[in-house]
């Protein structure tokens, strides 16, 4: 940003900002934060490519057709996309200024994301009941670590959807309260978008293979 | 930056500025399509109803990627213009590294796999 600014009285530009002009709190916070979501993004892809090399080892262990319920899977990631829109109504109704439907809707994204969880890891209990630990095979190694690991952010969303809870409860939807919740709902759409790439090419195409 | 930004940041309700067109419309299409492109994979796989397994991975692949666009546009409400285009920026440079890096370990990783001596060979050689 070397703009021309403040010409000096010799007439010479100055290539520099001269008094750095004051933001506002929370000014960058959202792109900040988008890029953090970005950095996610990376490792994310870098399971999926884990993933993609080595899905089909399976070491003479069980293959995906053996082990996952595609009817349980799209459950779970219809409670996901459900908990998605209940946040955008959430987002909705903080933008006009209604605490006690925020809070309500709030409150059911974090049911559905609590759903997501508890059929998730009933699925886990499942798999490792029959003996298809991670230990078992590189296939599975990469997929416990992938599915494990967008498992935790979501966990992680769930507590910091209650802290905000939490917060919205004893200091209403201040500024930076919706800024919060701004950067908990870019999160939270963040996840379902990477739900969408474990459905499909660990779930969908590991079934069809 | 430029000086209009900072003139709608300086009044404090523009907070949300890049994310201001968040309406009940566009979520509730944004849903639809998300529920329509999410249950024709799975309808598709579990039935089996197109001919081969390859163009069924090839038309769920494709449906991943609408999907993830409609994500982007409906519910994490990218623009050209959100953030004066330093959202998109970081999004291509994310979606550049992640091409590289996907396809680039695949690539190399199954020509490893493709050129390793199979074991029988190798206890051959003892």
């Amino acid at each position: 940003m070397t703009v021309a600014v403040n010409p000096t009285q010799t007439g010479e530009p100055v290539f520099y900002l001269a008094d750095e002009h004051p933001h506002p709190e929370g000014y960058s916070t959202s792109l900040g934060f988008w890029i953090y979501l970005m950095s996610d993004c990376l490792i994310f892809a870098m399971l999926f490519a884990a993933f993609g090399v080595l899905g089909a080892n399976y070491a003479a262990g069980p293959a995906p057709k053996d082990l996952f319920d595609l009817n349980l899977v799209a459950v779970n990631t219809s409670m996901l996309l459900l908990s998605s829109i209940t946040y955008g109504f959430a987002m909705l109704t903080m933008q006009q200024n209604k605490i006690a439907q925020t809070q309500m809707w709030l409150l059911i994204t974090g049911l559905f994301g609590a759903a997501f969880i508890g059929i998730e890891l009933t699925e886990f209990a499942h798999m490792i009941h029959e003996g298809a630990t991670p230990q078992r095979s590189a296939f599975l190694s990469a997929f416990f670590t992938l599915v494990g690991t967008h498992g935790l952010h979501v966990s992680c969303g769930l507590i910091w959807l209650v802290t905000l809870m939490v917060q919205v409860w004893r200091f209403g939807l201040i500024e930076a309260n919706r800024r919060r919740l701004m950067c908990l709902s870019m999160f939270w759409h963040f996840l379902d978008v990477v739900w969408i790439g474990v459905f499909t090419f660990v779930y969908l195409l590991g079934v069809l293979r | 930056m430029s000086t209009d930004t900072r003139a709608a940041h300086a009044d404090g309700h523009h907070h949300d500025d890049g994310h201001a067109h968040s309406t009940f419309s566009g979520y509730m299409l944004g849903f639809v399509l998300s529920v329509a492109l999410t249950a024709i994979p799975f309808w598709l796989v579990m039935s089996g109803t197109l001919p081969s397994k390859q163009i069924t991975a090839l038309v769920i692949m494709a449906f991943a990627v609408v999907q993830i666009v409609v994500h982007m546009i409906y519910f994490l409400h990218m623009s050209p213009k959100s953030e004066n285009g330093w959202s998109m920026m970081a999004l291509i440079f994310t979606i550049v590294m992640v091409v590289i890096a996907l396809s680039g370990s695949l690539w190399v990783m199954n020509h490893l796999n493709s050129n390793m001596m199979p074991i029988h060979e190798m206890t051959g050689m003892k």
